[in-house]
């Protein structure tokens, strides 16, 4: 499945995307949760793969990295888990660099493509350390999204826009992942600044934990990106299906508008 | 040991690792340091400051007692006499003038000891700057007293108290604290490691440790070199500071990493905090928790310059085990009278351990940089030594 072709013709048909991520291997259900976010609308789905040290992460999704690798996850598990799981939408692995170095470029980005991965996010690979990853990934059909964030200045973004492929990620804020009161501001300002350097698909994340945020943060945006707030559901010990509620409720006013 | 590659890169390690939010700080940081360490009024007003406030030059003291015997010549570096105790406030009082020419108003830090951490309040004090520094939950129960110190000095102490609950996490929170402020504030990292610009800036301001020593040893060996420099190694900003002013030297340069977090011993290549260089590490990649008596060693990467260096082999990477650390913070104290941090007791270990070995040949001159005074560990080395009788 190719991420970007597929997101693009969802968003030219007019629909708003969502993207909800989950950490692989947090608890013996999570690819049922991958099943159930896909049956409730989502547009593609973010699979963390979890690391002892993430650092873009505030301490939801650093708990559920922490909880997934207590439970003995791996990456190779991770990834093991997902072949032969078809949910119908694009998955996109969310990892970070060290992750990737220890497998090995090829190797990493070859298993992405075997287990039926076609994006990847590693946020702290930046441009200026994109070329090995970024030609690995390549080879093996997987789609580099990169961030951008409140402070890329208008000739970097245009650049990062160019080099992402899948979608670009606008970082809607200046901190790290977790839910928030409100969508900031910069929220809106990012994303229409990359909107009028690219016509890829433009999906904001970080911080939208209700569906009113979702469809606020979505005006300017084609879509979003939703994990905090359904990680905590997970920790906290709800069942597939009600993630896939939380995930519903996000899509019915995302569609509505 | 010069300037790195424009990718911030000393050989295949260091570079630039971080995510998009941070990328722009890094440059504006390398840009403003690359400036102001060419511009001579920085630079004398850096050196002003290291001689007014800091206490340089520090002296080389020669250790006859010592010396005798182990049957080596042994000089200390003595940047345990600093203001705040370590050589860290080299570092600091750079990077707090560097925030004051950005206009930043704010400093984070992260420490594992402390003497960061206190050297960075007591820096940001001097200069008027708001400070909070991370510092994990175990380091804040080991370390209670620097904690009392930053306080004093107006400084907040956050407790980090995610994975480790040590300096690793201490570093995550503060890049965390970074992203989020970036605008109004500088992160005064405590090591030569982390992103590009902070291994090369925090050696050049570390540099003058080594380049001090270098003229000092001089006057006492009559115009020669030491035959061995020795320091200790965690992140490596004393040791590379040292190296910086022996790497051209016929020297050889010996690190000494603790036992319990070598990352140059035991670790592989890997990418933690914004570089590349040895890491401890799971085969999937997991970053490990290092451990070592002293809370400012326990961390599980090492600067990327000194992975360079072994890997050239200019430097030479060995371990000290914790009770040998205590064996030689003893020796130390009732031979010299210096009483030294439990990291530079690291350094004092491995000469003694050595001398009169093919590793350190009876005759020879050895100049080991004592980063830090011990005070800030007396209570903890007194809990060990009673646990062992």
């Amino acid at each position: 499945m190719k991420l970007e072709a597929h997101l693009r013709e969802r968003r030219d048909a007019g629909r708003k995307l969502l993207v909800p991520y989950v950490t692989g291997g947090l608890g013996d259900q999570w690819t049922e949760v991958l099943r159930a976010m896909a049956d409730a609308g989502a547009d593609a789905i973010e699979v963390g793969i979890p690391f002892s040290d993430p650092v873009m992460d505030g301490p939801t999704i650093q708990e559920a990295s922490q909880r997934a690798l207590e439970l003995g996850a791996t990456p190779a598990g991770i990834l093991g888990e997902l072949r032969g799981v078809d949910v119908g939408v694009p998955l996109v692995a969310m990892t970070y660099y060290n992750i990737v170095f220890r497998t090995g470029h090829r190797r990493f980005a070859r298993s992405l493509a075997d287990n039926g991965v076609c994006g990847a996010i590693v946020p702290d690979v930046a441009l200026e350390e994109l070329d090995d990853w970024g030609r690995a990934a390549a080879d093996a059909s997987v789609e580099t999204v990169l961030l951008a964030a409140p402070v890329t200045p208008d000739d970097r973004l245009a650049e990062l826009c160019r080099r992402s492929q899948g979608f670009v990620y606008a970082v809607s804020v200046m901190g790290i992942t977790g839910e928030r009161q409100s969508v900031a501001q910069s929220a809106g300002v990012l994303a229409k600044r990359m909107k009028a350097v690219t016509d890829k698909p433009v999906i904001v994340g970080f911080g939208i934990s209700t569906p009113d945020q979702a469809v606020e943060a979505a005006a300017e945006a084609d879509g979003v990106v939703v994990a905090s707030a359904l990680m905590r559901l997970l920790l906290d010990g709800a069942a597939p299906e009600q993630i896939g509620d939380a995930v519903a409720a996000m899509r019915r006013a995302l569609d509505a508008g | 040991m010069g300037t790195p590659a424009a990718d911030g890169r000393f050989g295949e390690f260091g570079g630039r690792f971080m995510p998009e939010s941070l990328v722009p700080a890094c440059l504006e940081l390398e840009a403003a340091f690359t400036e102001a360490w060419a511009d001579d009024a920085f630079r004398d007003e850096y050196a002003r400051l290291l001689r007014d406030y800091g206490g340089r030059p520090t002296p080389v003291t020669e250790c006859t007692r010592l010396s005798e015997r182990l049957g080596v010549r042994v000089l200390l570096k003595r940047e345990d006499l600093t203001h705040t105790g370590s050589h860290t406030i080299n570092n600091v009082i750079g990077q707090a003038l560097l925030t004051k020419r950005m206009g930043k108003t704010r400093v984070v830090a992260e420490t594992g000891a402390g003497q960061h951490g206190v050297a960075t309040a007591t820096a940001c004090a001097m200069f008027g700057l708001e400070c909070v520094v991370y510092m994990g939950e175990v380091d804040i129960e080991r370390q209670a007293l620097n904690v009392f110190r930053m306080n004093l000095l107006g400084a907040e102490v956050r407790p980090a108290s995610s994975g480790s609950r040590t300096l690793k996490d201490a570093i995550n929170e503060a890049l965390r604290d970074w992203v989020a402020t970036v605008e109004t504030t500088h992160y005064c990292l405590g090591s030569v490691m982390g992103p590009h610009p902070y291994p090369w800036m925090v050696r050049e301001l570390q540099r003058v440790v080594g380049e001090e020593a270098r003229e000092q040893c001089r006057a006492v060996l009559d115009g020669a070199d030491p035959d061995y420099v020795v320091a200790c190694v965690g992140g490596g900003s004393n040791a590379a500071g040292t190296f910086a002013g022996f790497v051209d030297t016929n020297a050889k340069l010996i690190g000494v990493e603790p036992e319990g977090g070598a990352a140059i011993g035991h670790g592989v290549p890997g990418v933690v905090h914004g570089s590349k260089s040895f890491l401890l590490q799971d085969e999937h990649g997991q970053v490990l928790e290092a451990h070592s008596i002293s809370a400012g060693l326990d961390y599980p990467g090492v600067g990327p310059e000194h992975a360079h260096l072994s890997s050239i082999g200019r430097a030479r990477y060995v371990a000290a085990g914790d009770a040998e650390v205590l064996d030689a913070l003893q020796l130390l104290a009732r031979t010299e009278g210096i009483i030294p941090a439990l990291e530079s007791a690291h350094a004092v270990a491995w000469v003694i351990r050595a001398a009169g070995t093919d590793e350190l040949p009876a005759g020879s001159t050895v100049m080991v940089t004592l980063s830090g005074r011990g005070d800030k560990d007396a209570e903890q080395v007194m809990k060990v030594l009673d646990a062992r009788t």
